[in-house]
């Protein structure tokens, strides 16, 4: 097919008119006749026993339709919202699960804990009777911050959680890494905290349910990147709905990085309303809602320490992390620490023997779970620094230390001694691509122009590993996850020969209705303009995981090639009916099936109709129509990697850093859509550099409020915070998926907060400073400038 | 409750609007114009952006009430058959992904165009400082606005 519109080709996004004119349906968007408004009453304590409820007076108000409480949906045998993977301690014993109810019944775990729902006949309506509910809290110490909730006498989130601990993990060879570091010639050390981060994708989540009392059928609208993942937990583990009446619909979507993954108690807080009433019930979160709500990222506090050879060669590692879980266990929440982490530290490297524990700790505080990267980023981070730090201790130039322990590329598949095996990957050639983009040999000239003007320049590099494509389910399942994470996709080919494409994957920005149309387009040999895209709707997709892991086009592309394959496989049969030809002989290409070597051919569109016209079709041999289902589970995860060297220049009188040049050189397989490609690595880099600079959500250690609560708290990255970004793709093809795709989603976000941060560090050095926190912020450089300033001049 | 009454993409409108609502919630609700969003509650990110006589505006920081007998302009007032060439180019250089902050995104590019027909990168991420963007990194909203820039200086409008 033409070039313009098949794989590899930067096709203009199908999705964008809608956008562009304000006619996207996003769920606020949606109002179903009679419908009734929630608002959420929230706890304002971090920790408290509540001792009385009193909704007498808001039950008066105007407009009131009903206020419930937790006991109400006890009362209705309500279950708790589950969590997906069950971690086991190194004794064997599985992790501490407490209940996680959707309206709390006697106690508040954090501030944004769900104390009661007022529906009303207007929102404001609601807001009022919520504001006139009286609740009395017996106020209780609040244990907030991840190292210290694990100390002695700290306030206990949970009884059953001893030390607010929820799991005591590990992976690796503890005797073989003990081993390698006493022999080790130099052991570097490094303490880092992953600050923690809030997701903000810029659509507020949003739920509208609705009952039909003549049908008994539920229909769910909700800012869901896995509408049937939801349906899933919330129909057979919260509401006991059976999957038949319950219809989960994510429509426009705008924006997830990881916080819309989960399955969340407004869902089934609105659902259950909706069915009590007999009415349509809408929520919406307001922005400061969304900040005590949304599930959290990152929040690890890490000790590491990597054992060398006199060469710089690495011998060992071994890492030592608390992980901050929240006050309830969300979705994926523990395997983000775990599995999602510890199995990444070799990162590029040939470390031998690794060996990790992992803490999560309870804390009073909104659940933390997978942000864009979750798990990668923190091990990347970690790795990154610690190279670095090493390379200076032992004065070995810190490419060249890279270079000694890169993966070599004849190495592949190569096994890790953190469990996974990585199939392909070039760490030399995205290493050279990128210091020759960045112009890494010309930078002292760039640092001492900077230093004339006199401003501090740096810069910093990370080459680092992913593992996404999420998941081979035999692999996750031996791990604790208790679902499988393979992907469907449906093809519908209609009598006229245009195409419905119905996947399980969802679309919040990625632009699946594009790409997956050119894959489609490109296979059949058909206008793109022929071909749409059908996600979101659990009433008209067989079945989905959904869309994180960067795995919508590495697992349900790959359905959609499986599927795809069995349409031309039965295309070909009729075709070879209409030509009276052997099915071997018919050969599809450019949209027409041929007998080789002749010139009698039908084209595509002829077999559609023949399909379902089948007044002339092979009766006895195939059934008539052409619809094919397919399932896809991923033999392996799949393994982008790259380089990213960042430049920043400090302002040593106010500590303002700023990003001069990023270049990112990333492997991602095989590109469907560079265009899109390009903007899914921009974006990941915005949030990556944002971790690094401006955001963090900041907890009173004390109260456990949240100090950031809103935009004019909470950074994120504007405009004027970023540079243009020089990015390039040097690819090599996963092995084991039809497609040879690895995924883009997350690989900015994870190689660029090092990057960052060795480049700040870079810049710093020649004032003395040795250490900085995430995210480097004016006042943190500033006084690490003084500070290193004030202990020179002592010596 | 009050009546107000505006021009909303050239047509004169009427509703009831309770004191407190906000301009965009009357847009929202009472007029069902969905394409200009909510996204916080501090007037900070943006997504509310329309044009009020001829400027933008976060219609989320000023009542309905205080739109009496204005001519208010949203994204969906913007497109006449075929797209704004700041909507066009948009599209072209991939300006945005998930599609929520771009209606405010693109009102206010074209306001600034309005003031400042040859935007240079600097002028562009100066202007958007009010207009937060979770998806794109901003990169190719710049490249966007600048090469819309270019075609409503070259076009017709």
């Amino acid at each position: 097919m033409t070039v313009q519109q098949g794989i590899g080709a930067p096709v203009r996004r199908k999705e964008d008119r809608r956008y562009l004119t304000g006619r996207g349906t996003y769920t606020d968007d949606i109002s179903r006749p009679g419908q009734l408004h929630a608002v959420i009453l929230r706890s304002p304590h971090a920790h408290a026993r509540i001792l009385k409820i009193d909704t007498a007076d808001a039950a008066r108000m105007p407009g009131v339709a009903a206020i419930f409480t937790g006991p109400d949906m006890a009362k209705d045998n309500v279950g708790g919202i589950p969590c997906g993977w069950l971690i086991k301690n190194k004794d064997d014993s599985p992790m501490v699960e407490p209940p996680h109810p959707a309206l709390v019944v006697d106690r508040v775990r954090h501030v944004g804990d769900q104390v009661a729902v007022v529906i009303a006949e207007a929102r404001n309506q609601a807001r009022d009777a919520a504001e006139a509910i009286q609740v009395d809290y017996d106020v209780l110490p609040a244990a907030v911050d991840t190292a210290g909730a694990t100390k002695s006498g700290a306030p206990q989130v949970w009884e059953q959680a001893k030390s607010n601990i929820c799991f005591d993990w590990h992976l690796g060879d503890k005797a073989a890494v003990e081993a390698a570091f006493a022999k080790a010639h130099h052991v570097t050390k490094i303490d880092l905290v992953n600050n923690r981060l809030i997701p903000n994708a810029m659509e507020p989540r949003a739920v509208v349910a609705e009952y039909d009392r003549a049908t008994g059928d539920y229909t769910v609208f909700t800012t869901s990147q896995n509408p049937h993942l939801i349906r899933l937990l919330m129909g057979a583990f919260v509401l006991h709905i059976p999957e038949h009446k319950l219809r989960v619909v994510a429509p426009d979507v705008g924006g997830g990085f990881g916080s819309k993954i989960y399955h969340y108690a407004e869902e089934a807080i609105v659902t259950w309303a909706a069915g009590k009433l007999g009415r349509p019930v809408k929520w919406t979160a307001e922005r400061s809602e969304a900040f005590m709500s949304d599930a959290h990222g990152r929040d690890h506090v890490t000790h590491a320490e990597l054992a060398m050879d006199q060469n710089g060669k690495f011998l060992a590692l071994r890492v030592s992390t608390l992980a901050n879980v929240g006050a309830y266990l969300s979705t994926f929440s523990t395997c983000v620490p775990t599995y999602l982490h510890a199995t990444l530290l070799a990162g590029v490297y040939t470390t031998p023997a690794i060996y990790a524990e992992v803490k999560a700790v309870f804390t009073n505080t909104v659940p933390v779970d997978a942000y864009r990267g979750a798990g990668r980023p923190e091990a990347t981070y970690l790795l990154e620094r610690l190279v670095d730090k090493a390379a200076r201790e032992m004065k070995i130039d810190r490419v060249e230390l890279r270079r000694r322990n890169l993966i070599p590329r004849d190495a592949f598949p190569y096994q890790t001694p953190v469990a996974l095996k990585y199939d392909s990957g070039d760490y030399q050639s995205t290493l050279d691509i990128a210091l020759k983009t960045a112009d890494w040999a010309g930078f002292e000239k760039r640092r001492a122009e900077a230093k004339a003007r006199g401003r501090l320049r740096g810069i910093g590099i990370s080459t680092y590993i992913e593992a996404c494509g999420i998941a081979p389910s035999a692999v996750v399942g031996s791990l604790g996850a208790r679902a499988g994470l393979y992907e469907s996709a449906a093809i519908r080919v209609h009598p006229t020969g245009s195409v419905s494409v119905m996947t399980g994957t969802h679309s919040h920005g990625q632009g699946h209705e594009t790409t997956f149309a050119q894959i489609v387009a490109d296979t059949l040999g058909m206008p793109i303009e022929n071909v749409e895209v059908v996600h979101g709707d659990s009433a008209k997709i067989p079945f989905g995981m959904g869309t994180y892991g960067s795995r919508s086009l590495a697992v349900g592309g790959s359905a959609i090639v499986k599927a795809l394959d069995k349409i031309v496989k039965k295309s070909k049969r009729i075709a070879a009916h209409l030509l009276e030809a052997s099915e071997a002989d018919i050969e599809f290409k450019n949209g027409a099936f041929t007998v080789a070597g002749t010139d009698r051919s039908v084209p595509f569109g002829q077999v559609a109709l023949t399909a379902y016209v089948p007044h002339n079709y092979p009766i006895t041999e195939l059934e008539p129509g052409l619809e094919e289902t397919a399932f896809y589970d991923p033999l392996n995860f799949t393994y982008p990697g790259g380089c990213h060297i960042c430049e920043v220049e400090v302002d040593p009188d106010t500590g303002v850093v700023e990003v001069k040049k990023f270049t990112a050189v990333d492997d991602i397989g095989r590109v469907i859509n560079p265009m899109i490609v390009e903007g899914q690595v921009h974006g990941g880099l915005a949030q990556g550099i944002g971790q690094a600079l401006y955001e963090s959500c900041v907890y009173d250690k004390e109260s456990g409020q949240i100090l950031t609560g809103s935009y004019n708290d909470y950074t994120m990255p504007r405009a004027d915070h970023l540079p243009s970004f020089d990015v390039a793709t040097h690819n090599t093809m996963c092995t084991h998926n039809p497609l040879g795709s690895k995924g883009v989603g997350e690989v900015g976000a994870i190689g660029s907060p090092p990057a960052v941060i060795n480049a700040v560090l870079d810049a710093l050095g020649p004032v003395g400073v040795q250490d900085i926190e995430m995210p480097a912020t004016p006042q943190r450089v500033w006084r690490a400038i003084q500070s290193a300033g004030a202990a020179r001049a002592a010596e | 409750m009050p009546t107000v009454t505006m021009t909303v993409n050239g047509r004169q409108v009427s509703g009831e609007a309770e004191p407190r609502t906000l301009l965009v919630q009357f847009l929202r609700d009472t007029l069902g114009l969905t394409g200009t969003h909510i996204g916080c509650d501090t007037s900070q990110c943006g997504t509310c952006v329309v044009h009020l006589d001829g400027l933008s505006v976060k219609s989320c920081t000023m009542l309905a009430v205080q739109a009496e007998g204005a001519s208010v302009t949203t994204i969906e007032g913007l497109a006449n058959g075929e797209l704004h060439p700041m909507q066009a180019a948009f599209r072209e250089h991939h300006g945005l992904q998930c599609g929520f902050c771009t209606p405010g995104m693109v009102m206010s590019a074209i306001d600034l165009v309005n003031h400042n027909p040859s935007p240079s990168e600097h002028d562009i991420r100066e202007w958007l400082d009010g207009n937060i963007c979770r998806c794109t990194g901003y990169h190719n909203i710049v490249k966007a606005i600048k090469a819309g820039a270019a075609a409503m200086a070259g076009g017709k409008r």
